[in-house]
């Protein structure tokens, strides 16, 4: 009786059937998974990445919240078409701070991982208020109620704070000064030095609305401007193996 | 009691498993499909050797082949590049006047003028370039800037009141609310602009926002209303109007002021798209 005749004993018992199964699925697994969590080339090194300032973070929780991910990819795949209209292709290491990231699946509206800076705040403001006014054959709706919902950043530093545990480079001084870093950033009168200290100088500091107080148009507008500026593609050097 | 099942004499052989009197009968495979089944095996080992695949400790392997998807996308962008170098070099050192009478370099210039305009300028301007409100027109003969192709080049390449670009092109209308004029004034102003293009407005204000007019607002709009595109003022006379010309829309712009920002290109496109793109804008319909 070879090995291969031996299936009878597996076919008449179910308990044993299923340990073999979950065994051979878990073999299949760890070969696909495990090499991620090891291989150093999993994310490639790139400079210039930094975690979320707390207003850019608030602007990514409504763009979850409002589900922006089920029509807007953020993931530029490398196609000459795709890299000639959206910009270089994405790197694993620009979504290294997101949880979850945001690749999205589909394409009703364009890809947004390189939009920032592409477009002025005052478009951004006008497109989020009403797409049609700006782009007539647009299906987006219409998010203007983002301009009158006020927001303070309150528990920002506790989603800052989960973001850590995840393993997002947030010190202990960025979470203690998470409220008052999302109000400088909106607010070019302020004393913003900290801000610019803790994450950097390509912070973009400015009133994203043009109005008073801040906005969760505010926080989205703020998050559009820096997707996909981190890296500066100049110095990149792409590894070709891959 | 289970009674023995009738092997009736054109049924195969049984597998020989037997579960509660059920037996199994062993029709094998046709021999094609396991051929194929084979076949597939051996083809995913040899995919495996000739594409990267097997994770090992540093990395994984790259396979006899060298395939890189990143070294793909960069030769196809060269092979395309390369093959539009020779007409776009000769597009850049064509006098910009003479593009749009040349056949080759006119033609080529409005159709990849298209495509860049459809990519980079259609959220703003519209894809059909009928622009929106804040976002000026592009189909009609009424420009801020100067709508020769000269114009809309330098317009395309140094963008309008951005920081990024020292050559954009800057001017800024005074808001005349915060500091300069009463209520009153602005309100005879406005009558007396709406007068200009004929729009329905309160007659016995005109006479009055004439004088603030003159006073005011003449060095960059002109005596007559028909502003100067040096300054970037626009034409006031010809009820073409970018951000409303109701006397509420009227009286935000001279009370608050309101202008827009475009982007300079030089830095994002190529000077050969730059220059298609000016040519393809120059010949929608209002080019002079």
């Amino acid at each position: 009786m070879g090995i291969l005749d031996k299936h009878k004993v597996l076919e008449t018992n179910a308990t044993l059937l299923l340990i073999f199964s979950l065994l051979v699925v878990t073999i299949g697994g760890i070969v696909q998974l495990a090499p991620l969590f090891y291989l150093e080339n999993t994310i490639e090194d790139v400079e210039g990445m930094r975690p979320y300032t707390p207003l850019e973070m608030a602007g990514r929780e409504v763009y979850l919240r409002e589900g922006c991910y089920v029509c807007h990819s953020q993931m530029i795949r490398p196609m000459r078409d795709e890299v000639e209209r959206y910009g270089h292709y994405s790197l694993a290491a620009e979504s290294k701070y997101d949880h979850p990231f945001q690749w999205g699946s589909k394409r009703t509206g364009p890809d947004l991982a390189r939009v920032g800076g592409r477009y002025s705040d005052e478009w951004h403001v006008d497109h989020l208020n009403s797409p049609q006014s700006v782009v007539p054959e647009s299906v987006m709706p219409k998010y203007s109620f983002l301009g009158r919902k006020k927001i303070d950043g309150k528990y920002i530093g506790e989603i800052m704070a989960t973001n850590a545990i995840l393993g997002v480079p947030y010190t202990e001084d960025m979470i203690a000064n998470a409220q008052a870093d999302f109000a400088a950033q909106a607010d070019p009168d302020s004393d913003y030095d900290g801000l610019l200290e803790r994450y950097g100088d390509n912070v973009n500091v400015r009133n994203f609305d043009g109005k008073a107080g801040v906005t969760e148009m505010d926080a989205l507008v703020a998050y559009m401007q820096m997707l996909g500026t981190l890296v500066d593609f100049s110095t990149f050097n792409p590894d070709q193996h891959r | 009691m289970s009674k023995k099942p009738v092997q009736k004499k054109q049924d195969p052989e049984t597998t020989g498993h037997s579960w509660d009197g059920i037996e199994e009968f062993n029709n094998p495979l046709p021999r094609w499909w396991v051929w194929v089944f084979y076949a597939t095996i051996v083809w995913g080992i040899g995919y495996t050797i000739a594409y990267p695949a097997w994770p090992g400790l540093t990395g994984a392997t790259k396979g006899v082949l060298g395939w890189s998807q990143r070294a793909d996308v960069e030769a196809d962008i060269v092979t395309a590049n390369d093959k539009l170098a020779p007409i776009n070099a000769k597009l850049e050192a064509a006098e910009l006047t003479a593009i749009p009478g040349d056949a080759e370099l006119g033609g080529y210039s409005a159709s990849a003028g298209a495509a860049v305009f459809k990519t980079w300028c259609a959220q703003c301007h519209g894809s059909g370039a009928a622009g929106a409100v804040g976002y000026p027109n592009l189909l009609d003969n009424d420009w801020l800037w100067g709508g020769d192709i000269e114009n809309i080049y330098l317009t395309v390449k140094h963008g309008i009141r951005n920081t990024e670009d020292d050559d954009a092109r800057y001017a800024e209308m005074p808001a005349f609310g915060q500091d300069y004029l009463e209520d009153e004034q602005i309100d005879a102003v406005v009558n007396y602009v709406m007068s200009l293009s004929g729009e329905p407005m309160d007659a016995s204000l005109v006479a009055a926002g004439g004088e603030v007019f003159a006073e005011e607002c003449t060095s960059c709009h002109m005596e007559d209303g028909t502003g100067d595109r040096e300054q970037g003022a626009p034409n006031l006379t010809d009820a073409i109007w970018l951000y409303g010309g109701d006397y509420d829309s009227i009286r935000e712009t001279v009370s608050n002021s309101r202008f827009g920002v475009m982007p300079s290109w030089s830095n994002r496109l190529s000077e050969a798209q730059i220059r298609a793109v000016s040519v393809y804008v120059h010949q929608l319909g209002g080019g002079e």
